[in-house]
């Protein structure tokens, strides 16, 4: 996938935005259902949600924010009884079975207009399915290793140019007294972040899809080098103990209180470890490293997304509202640093002066020639995902017990595809 | 008095109501209560079974979505299930410790059935965390459980232990849950007791002490048996609590770690309705199991009920 | 009296016990406590890892502050629009079953009873799914009113066997006599009947009231969102919200807890003799 450089198109989205309100002003009812329930993102999309009220003050609004995880599990009762006409969900296989089942709006004609056409054409690909599309995109983010610089210094330790100087990087850090690496496993899919980039480094971005594809066997020898290689960090102990039952959140005082030197995850840790005290100059981020010489960097970039219901009341005024968050204006305030800290995904819109969203846009656009996937569990179906990230945390907590959960997981594969 | 008038006229205006009243009075009374209760009880089971024989993602019409798949279901489930064994094995698990909470409130009312000043709010305050949802005592006790900062590790680190992750540990979760739910349950069951003990028969405690019987003869032989009828309630309310468990499990270790602190009820819903379930049929099919199960107990109770209503009866 | 009452033993038994007794219960009640003390530490407590010690300052206001500046009392507010409702539902439809299957009988009546019985020990599991769509078909999928429909349909069972048991205990001649008397069925029910039924409706309200207020199960099946779900769910998007603060989280818990604490304290009389009933006959 091709990420075309925003920044230089700052400009250029002001005077786009200048002219995308034009349309005469929205009357009716919209229904917008919300999964944005931390305290960050709820206030960015109340605020972006009062912007579009003040330009169609005859439009009556209604938000409704669902806590995040009882949201995943809520979505499919309210698609098919009491349908809002706007939702929030994820992109890729997360929203086939509501494809499928006929519960969301094909918005294909949206992506037909020259406005979304154009700009946002690198996340096309993942809310397409059988040629149409099914949702708009609202904002994206870059996984990396998220590290306190100043740990690093005083160890005289510096950004892993592959995966042998991270496992070195990883004998100092223990050797100081501190772990390598914080996470919280409890809900399971901090640890797929580990799996997905091991296994893209260790045999490449293509072997990851066609295991996401169900074409390859889970205790296929290739699987059984990814894990090893992710068990050389397991039995060093380089992860903080207990994590099975800490939420990701949970996970993050062993970064601030440098028990931890660094974590791997999406770029929406930065503004909780910024809140709670570090600075930019203690905290920095590096790309994961290389491991096996030759395959090709890839990334994971989960994409979230606003979708139509199939059932909504007021689809012309819901259409609207998409254009409206994928304007490059929209684009660019609700994914700053002061907002969602994430990158926009509209290629007018400007991506924002902070030093993480600036290095996670670099890498992206200049530095995943293997391609970008969403995330495990997005990318897999989910019967897979749920089997094989149990697997994933029991592997963490007990790596000798790697074939009887590679087994298991096997045996759900077969069972699914 | 003017009733017996006014009387006379409703009985020749409404002489066939008037003639069935008793036979018909019943029924009327009953109509609400039984249209409630089958159309969101009674039929809803026998729904389940239906259910049970789909596969089916639950968001169109079972009808026209769902695919017709027989027994593959059960099939499934008892053959090559491993989720499914660790449930069922949990299940059990609960049902034997969690039945704990009876001889534990036998004690706690023993230990509390003086008549000393104050007793009464100490009763109260010991019968508390019933009162309390489960939400919250599981909250409470995650906390309390904590690895780090949890009071439980606070103690035996005290007493000199190495800290333990019990909710962490896939071989300790299920039984730091259960224990949980017993402390709640204890309460329940102090409280029958206490009120059970209060209707001993004195004369015979007596007699028996006369007798030379005391301690644990006394309460085996005379007090036991006559605490019968709150030792019924107790287990019947205990087993029927221990299988229908999904609040604590939900709160405390959403059925991990790797989930092995699962119980059917907690699976079911995981299949059913949880982020990763679309699977309403193999939901249902272990609900229809667990019913079996609970049917046992179920019938076990409608037969003691029985057995006493043919008695008074007699 | 078993065991042997206290004032018949030692003197220094009897000061034993008595100083034992609230040792025993502090260590009964020591989780809960334990959560009241968090519930009124600052923040900063927990990031010194001052979990145990004295607090560094008493944060009771804030803390409570806090919870009572977010959504809880909306939840709260539902919690009473669901329970209340359910109650008086549950309440009035089993003294209508009770009557009906502890006066009279006829064909069927202990079938029906044991209907009502075996219903209310099913495991609520098995109803999930059906009771789910059911509630769509009706069009009351996150509402207060489907939610108070099922909960006064499942409880009319365990209403029904309290009832049904404790009018049969009644002494039936007072009903014969009204017979006699040329009394109509319901007024029998209305006049004779009910009145004398009104412990068992205290015991019961106050029982049922606890249950409702402290279900999650079907909160989480049939409701989502602040304006429906009752305070065992708004509970658990509190913590999400505030994840990691556990001043907050323990502060939110206790007001969680409260209100069936505090009907439990001032009904306790009732609530005991709701609880016991079947067990002492």
């Amino acid at each position: 996938m091709n990420f075309i450089m925003k920044a230089t198109a700052a400009s250029l989205a002001t005077i786009v935005a200048l002219s995308a309100p034009a349309s005469a002003e929205l009357t009716g009812e919209l229904k917008i259902n919300l999964d944005t329930s931390n305290p960050a993102p709820r206030a960015t999309m109340e605020a972006m949600i009062s912007r579009f009220q003040a330009l169609n003050p005859e439009l009556n609004i209604t938000t409704t924010v669902i806590d995040r995880e009882a949201y995943k599990t809520q979505i499919r009762n309210f698609l098919s009884a009491d349908a809002p006409d706007v939702l929030t969900w994820y992109a890729a296989n997360r929203m086939k079975p509501y494809v499928e089942a006929g519960l969301f709006e094909d918005v294909s004609d949206l992506w037909a207009e020259p406005a979304i056409a154009g700009s946002l054409a690198s996340t096309k690909g993942a809310l397409t399915l059988d040629g149409k599309q099914w949702g708009v995109p609202y904002s994206y983010y870059q996984i990396g290793v998220y590290y306190r610089q100043d740990i690093y210094e005083e160890l005289g330790l510096s950004e892993p140019a592959d995966f042998n100087e991270m496992l070195a990087n990883c004998e100092a850090m223990i050797a100081s007294g501190r772990k390598c690496y914080t996470i919280g496993t409890k809900w399971l899919w901090t640890a797929a972040a580990w799996f997905d980039y091991i296994n893209m480094r260790t045999h490449g971005f293509d072997f990851q899809m066609e295991m996401a594809r169900g074409e390859v066997k889970w205790t296929d020898p290739r699987v059984y080098e990814t894990f090893e290689n992710w068990g050389k960090l397991v039995r060093m102990g380089a992860f903080i103990d207990d994590h099975q039952n800490k939420d990701w959140q949970q996970s993050l005082p062993f970064v601030v209180n440098g028990e931890a030197g660094a974590i791997l995850l999406g770029n929406f840790t930065v503004s909780p470890l910024r809140e709670a005290g570090l600075t930019d100059d203690q905290l920095d981020f590096h790309q994961f490293p290389p491991i096996t010489p030759g395959v090709a960097l890839s990334e994971a970039a989960p994409t979230d997304s606003f979708h139509i219901a199939a059932n909504a009341q007021n689809k012309e005024n819901a259409r609207a509202f998409l254009r409206y968050l994928v304007s490059p204006a929209e684009q660019t305030i609700i994914n700053n640093g002061a907002n969602l800290t994430q990158l926009p995904v509209n290629s007018a819109a400007a991506v924002d002066d902070d030093k993480f969203l600036k290095q996670g846009f670099e890498m992206l656009s200049t530095n995943s020639p293997g391609g970008v996937s969403q995330f495990f569990d997005r990318d897999f179906p989910a019967e897979i995902a749920q089997a094989a990230m149990e697997g994933m945390q029991e592997f963490m907590v007990f790596p000798d017990n790697l074939d009887d959960v590679l087994e298991r997981i096997e045996a759900v594969r077969e069972d699914s595809y | 008095m003017t009733t017996k008038s006014a009387w006379n006229i409703t009985l020749a205006k409404q002489g066939w109501y008037k003639r069935n009243e008793i036979a018909l009075t019943p029924w009327l009374f009953l109509i609400p209560g039984i249209v409630m209760f089958t159309m969101y009880v009674v039929f809803p089971i026998f729904q389940s079974f239906q259910i049970s024989l789909f596969k089916w993602d639950g968001l169109g019409k079972l009808g026209t979505h769902g695919e017709y798949v027989g027994l593959a279901n059960y099939e499934k489930l008892l053959t090559r299930d491993r989720s499914f064994n660790i449930s069922l094995w949990n299940n059990l698990k609960w049902l034997i410790f969690y039945l704990v909470s009876i001889p534990a409130g036998l004690l706690i009312a023993l230990f509390l059935n003086q008549a000393v000043r104050g007793i009464r709010l100490y009763k109260s305050l010991f019968f508390f965390p019933f009162v309390i949802s489960q939400i919250v005592v599981g909250l409470v006790f995650t906390w309390f459980y904590d690895p780090q900062y949890g009071l439980f590790n606070g103690i035996i680190g005290f007493v000199g232990f190495e800290p333990i992750n019990v909710l962490g540990d896939p071989g300790l979760a299920t039984y730091g849950v259960i224990a949980a739910g017993v402390w709640p349950q204890t309460a329940f069951c102090m409280i029958l007791y206490l009120t059970g003990l209060n209707s001993v028969d004195t004369e015979q405690v007596e007699a028996a002490r006369l007798d030379g019987a005391k301690g644990m003869k006394m309460l085996w032989y005379v007090i036991l048996p006559q605490l019968r009828p709150a030792t019924f309630i107790a287990f019947v309310v205990t087993v029927i609590g221990s299988l229908r468990s999904f609040d604590l499990i939900a709160i405390m270790t959403n059925g991990g770690p790797f989930g092995s602190s699962r119980v059917l009820g907690f699976y079911m819903f995981e299949k059913s309705l949880s982020e990763y379930g679309f699977k309403m049929g193999y939901g249902a099919a272990i609900a229809v199991i667990l019913f079996l199960i609970m049917m046992i107990f179920i019938g076990y109770f409608l037969w003691r009920t029985y057995q006493d209503e043919k008695a008074a009866n007699q | 009296m078993f065991p042997r009452p206290i004032e018949k033993s030692s003197r220094a038994w009897q000061l034993g016990y008595q100083a034992i007794l609230p040792l025993v219960m502090l260590l009964w009640l020591a989780p809960l406590l334990a959560v009241a003390l968090f519930s009124i530490r600052p923040d900063s407590d927990f990031i010194i890892g001052n979990y145990w010690g004295w607090p560094s300052s008493f944060e009771m206001i804030k803390n409570y502050g806090m919870v009572f500046g977010s959504a809880m009392p909306r939840y709260i507010m539902n919690s009473f629009m669901i329970t209340i409702p359910t109650v008086i539902g549950a309440v009035a439809l089993s003294c209508m079953t009770g009557f009906a299957l502890g006066v009279y009988r006829f064909r069927g009546n202990l079938l029906i009873f044991f209907m009502f019985i075996a219903g209310n020990f099913v495991p609520f599991q098995i109803l999930m799914v059906p009771v789910r769509d059911l509630t769509l078909d009706l069009g009351l999928y996150n509402t207060k009113t489907g939610l108070v429909l099922f909960h006064i349909a499942f409880q009319t069972g365990f209403c029904t066997l309290f009832m049904r048991n404790f009018i049969k205990a009644l002494p039936y001649e007072l009903i014969e006599a009204a017979r006699v008397e040329g009394i109509a069925e319901w007024r029998i029910f209305w006049y004779v009947v009910l009145p004398l039924m009104k412990p068992a409706i205290a015991a019961l309200s106050v029982l049922i009231f606890t249950f409702i207020w402290n279900d999650y199960f079907w909160a989480i099946v049939l409701t989502q969102g602040e304006n429906t779900q009752p305070v065992t769910a708004g509970i658990t998007s509190f913590n999400a919200q505030y994840r990691a603060m556990y001043h907050l989280m323990s502060a939110g818990s206790i007001i969680a807890a409260l209100p069936p604490v505090l009907m439990f304290f001032l009904m306790q009389k009732h609530f005991i003799a709701g609880l016991t009933l079947g067990a002492v006959k």
